[in-house]
């Protein structure tokens, strides 16, 4: 066995998600329901989140307040993360009630849940750099929670230049990260079998 | 039994060999970004987005003139909300804390506020004052400390005792402190204290704290935040303005400021510090989420509820399986 890092990686990489597990072209028959389309919604949801969010950063975040194309990327930002809540509730809801856990796929539950707060946190602060009335009222009122544990003494919800950095750099790159890390975990584990599938159903696959 | 579950969970953990299916997930993802971005289109042509202008000092200044000017007074006197609030911001107060930990207080001040300086003395030290305002900000400076607790106090607790009323506070020795109060007005109505506050004397500035706590500290902010029904005892959390969904994912944020003890800040310890309580306690449940594979009870309700029935049916029934409880 090679001692050089690059080719470890590259095998370990080969060996637990060949390229058939990261783009197959089938799946188990069990995989034939409308919960499974959320999760790619949410994916798409945060496509578009990313690619409206481009746009305002390279305007600036108070573009929208006096162009009407501005407004318009505006709104499609923000109607994208009202869907991509939407679909990533429905995922996370259906993972559950499947226990998406189960074969060893803790990491997958774990990186979703994790993907799911991140994706609080930094909603959170576009609520912050809307540099209207809103952003206003909820950063006084916010800045209450994080002062009372302490973090608000680093994360200033008042300091519009700090959320927006927050907004547009810090926490996509920790959502992203964490969402290829999902995916990438659900290609290696594959999908979960059904609650009740028994060995004898699939005896192929011990075999 | 135990054999069985040893080979249902090795039977779930292995690569699946039973009956597949062809299944094109780059089409699927293809037609998925189509959907959401139509929906998103017609969702932004039919409903915008929220905005509403942000309120301004200038606003506050001339539709509530009085109240400006009280709340100028008690930052001169330090018994505004930001003068006793405690950290970051200042020592006046311990802050919150649950049971013995001290978070708040032991985080310390990262982000100080003179409220005598930062809101009054600085912004109108940047203007070009008429003879009256400009001796009051003089005969300030040149004052003990003690002086100045004394003029700014006194006033402070004479409007208190009329309750706000301006015209029934009696005549007293209070020094340069209506005087600086009424040059504080004054330039707020003109529009400028805005800028003042952000910049205090400064160029570049990307921090509004200092605007954000001296509006909270009087009625105009508040008094949008209700009409707006943003307050916090009525979710208002999850609230957005005009007809547009807000963050409905702090639902369970928000849940708890509606129930008691937390919506009740007379009660101890829980309501007075509750927003201590309710981070810590969103905290754990959020922890909880994480971990729910390996908590006992939550983990197994879905083996109990036939919802994966309705998930899996179609397999169910291919092969045959039956409900087992």
């Amino acid at each position: 066995m090679s001692q050089m890092w690059t080719a470890r990686l590259r095998n370990s990489w080969q060996k637990n998600l060949p390229i058939e597990k990261l783009l197959p072209d089938d799946q188990p028959a069990y995989v034939a329901s409308w919960i499974y389309v959320f999760g790619v919604l949410t994916l798409a949801a945060l496509g578009m989140i990313i690619f409206s969010g481009i746009i305002l950063a390279f305007e600036g975040p108070a573009w929208y307040h006096t162009s009407d194309i501005g407004k318009f990327v505006n709104s499609l930002h923000f109607w994208s993360v009202q869907l991509f809540f939407v679909f990533m509730v429905i995922h996370l809801w259906g993972k559950y009630w499947m226990a998406a856990w189960r074969g060893n796929r803790f990491r997958t539950w774990a990186t979703g849940a994790i993907a799911f707060v991140a994706s609080i946190a930094t909603a959170f602060t576009g609520y912050l750099v809307q540099t209207n009335f809103d952003s206003q009222w909820i950063s006084f009122e916010a800045k209450d929670g994080f002062n009372s544990v302490g973090v608000g003494a680093w994360f200033t919800v008042t300091n519009l230049g700090q959320m927006l950095l927050l907004h547009v750099a810090f926490l996509p790159l920790i959502l992203g990260v964490i969402t290829v890390i999902h995916v990438l975990l659900v290609r290696k584990k594959g999908v979960v079998p059904p609650i009740d599938a028994q060995p004898s159903n699939g005896k192929e696959s011990l075999l | 039994m135990r054999a069985a579950n040893k080979a249902k969970r090795e039977f779930d953990a292995a690569p699946w060999a039973g009956r597949t299916k062809r299944y094109d997930i780059v089409k699927e993802g293809s037609i998925a970004l189509v959907f959401v971005a139509v929906t998103a289109v017609v969702l932004s042509l039919l409903m915008g987005s929220p905005d509403e202008p942000p309120l301004t000092f200038k606003g506050w200044a001339l539709s509530n003139p009085d109240n400006f000017y009280v709340t100028a007074v008690q930052e001169l006197a330090g018994t505004s909300g930001t003068a006793t609030y405690g950290a970051p911001y200042n020592k006046a107060s311990d802050g919150l804390n649950v049971g013995p930990l001290w978070l708040q207080k032991w985080a310390g001040v990262t982000r100080p506020v003179d409220t005598v300086n930062d809101f009054v003395i600085t912004p109108l030290r940047t203007q070009v004052l008429s003879g009256e305002i400009s001796a009051a900000v003089s005969q300030w400076t040149a004052a003990s400390l003690g002086q100045k607790e004394t003029w700014a106090t006194t006033y402070d607790a004479a409007i208190t005792k009329v309750e706000g009323k301006l015209s029934d506070v009696p005549a007293g020795d209070y020094g340069p402190v209506p005087a600086l109060a009424t040059g504080l007005t004054q330039m707020a109505k003109a529009g400028t204290l805005d800028a003042a506050l952000l910049s205090q004397g400064g160029f570049f500035q990307t921090d509004n704290t200092k605007q954000i706590m001296f509006f909270g500290d009087g009625a105009y902010l508040d008094d949008a935040g209700t009409t707006a029904n943003l307050q916090g005892g009525t979710w208002g959390m999850m609230n957005e303005t005009g007809r547009y969904p807000g963050q409905a994912w702090l639902w369970l944020y928000s849940f708890w400021y509606q129930i008691p003890p937390f919506n009740n800040e007379e009660s101890k310890p829980i309501g007075a510090n509750a927003d201590a309580y309710i981070m810590y306690l969103m905290g754990l449940l959020s922890l909880g989420l994480i971990l729910i594979p390996v908590i006992p009870g939550v983990r197994s309700l879905p083996m109990k509820f036939p919802i994966h029935r309705r998930i899996w049916r179609q397999y169910y029934e291919a092969e045959g399986i039956k409900r087992k409880n």
